[in-house]
């Protein structure tokens, strides 16, 4: 497996006002199988309309993605996506959600519930099975989505500021809960954030983003090994020089290019 | 039990006021009198022979028609309204232009159209279900989180899908707030609707026009009375269904 995004660039046209907005000016990426690739920046740069044009919900916009040499056209279930506000159907029961692409797929009941059953004791969330969304723990629902997700067997997964919601103790839990599932099930992730510390404690790779209109400033590897100790010196060193290359982006005057353009 | 108190109050005092027959009582019946026209609406029926359970009975078809057909139309067409841009702007001007008309201003022309009878009364009853309905239904799918249908899509949703998984049950809690107000106005439309439908010689709006013909205001308001209770008890069959096809909250 292998996922490619050539030349990708975005401008949303908002036609009642006659306004353009130039979202991302050029971004290339390569993500190999296996590998967690964290996509950092500052808020509003664009990275979530990147994971919508990779995913293939969004439509217009220059620029190619591959997914083993074969143009993504329109989305499916190779590239799953995952949302920060969980999006779960309020009107399914953790397993009902969990299940609802086997079902779409056509898979006989039994078959789905024997593999969501795995899902869920994988995840440890037995014994919510039958409860609906709203009386999840945010932390909860975020799993359940997660699951949602991966019982598909995607190629890749998107996850858009996953735990963007999640109080700070929760994070940290599901992070390593993430990392854990990354090792045990090779599953290959882009990752969303405006969190340093998180894309430091996950990443194989972490490509920094400018902000609007939105292109790489810095790719960062990180190699050290894992489980990783969040205060170790290589984790404080890159997070200190990452820090210190988004201040600077915020401080710099906006480019041209970055203005919104009246037609 | 405190809450009703005001209420039992208040009909102790109604009972009082008639005894000392401030008001006569063919202008004022006194909640005893109207007890006993409960009692004669029952077993003499009004008009004699004409028993209450009947006129219960037709009302009900009536409204149960006319509501049926109501949400027949106006949930697909609600649903259609609210996920097709192109069929809001080709619907909304007509329906802007017709849905301030009040049902019971089309009573006239149902009968020159329908005849007086059944058919008439039904689409009086129809036309006051009808707009709720519709825009209810039309307004949930427009509530719907747009993420929703973006991760069925994810999932390989296709448009059936997301109509049947995504849209309908979105948009259910807004469809069943749309049927209890659409049952309210069905309901409320009744009497009127039913001068028109008397041809058989039912119905609990013919039922209190016919005790007004001949001078009994304790049937008429044991009458109005039972048709209160009914709307209410309707509602509340409705809301009990509602809580138990939507679990979630």
């Amino acid at each position: 497996m292998h996922l490619e995004v050539v030349g990708i660039k975005k401008t949303f046209i908002a036609e009642k006002q006659g306004k353009e907005t130039f979202a991302i000016a050029h971004i290339d990426l390569r993500v190999k199988e296996g590998e967690f690739v964290s996509i950092l920046g500052p808020s509003g740069c664009g990275k979530s309309t990147l994971l919508r044009i990779i995913s293939g919900l969004e439509k217009s916009f220059e620029g190619e993605v591959f997914l083993d040499g074969q143009k993504i056209r329109k989305h499916n279930h190779e590239v799953g996506l995952v949302f920060q506000q969980y999006a779960l159907f309020p009107w399914r029961t953790m397993r009902e959600n969990i299940e609802i692409g086997l079902e779409i797929m056509g898979m006989a009941k039994l078959d789905r519930r024997t593999i969501a059953e795995d899902y869920i004791r994988l995840f440890g969330m037995n014994g919510f099975e039958d409860q609906y969304p709203f009386q999840l723990s945010g932390g909860m629902q975020q799993r359940v989505a997660i699951a949602r997700t991966l019982i598909m067997n995607p190629k890749v997964v998107l996850m858009d500021e996953p735990f963007g919601s999640l109080d700070s103790q929760t994070r940290n839990d599901m992070q390593e809960f993430l990392m854990d599932l990354w090792e045990k099930r090779h599953v290959t992730i882009i990752f969303v954030t405006h969190n340093v510390d998180e894309a430091v404690f996950l990443s194989d790779r972490i490509v920094v983003l400018s902000k609007r209109p939105a292109r790489v400033l810095r790719i960062f590897e990180c190699d050290s090994p894992r489980p990783r100790d969040r205060t170790s010196k290589v984790a404080n060193d890159m997070r200190r020089e990452i820090i210190g290359i988004l201040r600077q982006e915020r401080m710099e005057p906006s480019a041209v290019s970055n203005k919104t353009l009246t037609v | 039990m405190g809450r009703y108190l005001p209420l039992l109050l208040l009909i102790c005092l109604w009972q009082v006021v008639c005894f000392l027959g401030i008001f006569p009582s063919y202008v004022l019946p006194s909640p005893i009198e109207i007890v006993k026209g409960f009692h004669a609406l029952l077993t003499t029926g009004m008009p004699p022979g004409h028993l209450l359970y009947n006129h219960i009975l037709y009302s009900l078809y009536r409204v149960g028609l006319g509501f049926a057909v109501a949400c027949a139309l106006g949930i697909p067409l609600g649903l259609l309204m609210g996920w097709f841009p192109q069929f809001y702007r080709l619907f909304s001007p007509i329906i802007e232009l017709v849905r301030p008309i009040p049902p019971l201003a089309w009573i006239p022309i149902a009968i020159v159209w329908l005849g007086i009878g059944i058919r008439s009364a039904v689409f009086i009853i129809f036309l006051g279900a009808f707009f709720p309905v519709l825009l209810n239904t039309a307004s949930g799918v427009l509530s719907i989180n747009p993420i929703l249908v973006d991760a069925a899509k994810t999932l390989n949703a296709t448009q059936k899908d997301i109509f049947f998984k995504v849209l309908v049950p979105g948009s259910l809690p807004s469809i069943f707030v749309g049927m209890r107000v659409g049952m309210g106005v069905a309901w409320m439309t009744l009497v009127a609707a039913e001068f028109t439908g008397v041809k058989e010689g039912y119905g609990l709006g013919f039922m209190i026009m016919t005790a007004r013909d001949i001078q009994r205001p304790d049937e008429i308001l044991a009458g109005m009375f039972i048709i209160g209770m009914i709307g209410f008890t309707i509602d509340w069959l409705l809301r009990t269904w509602e809580s138990s096809v939507r679990p979630w909250q």
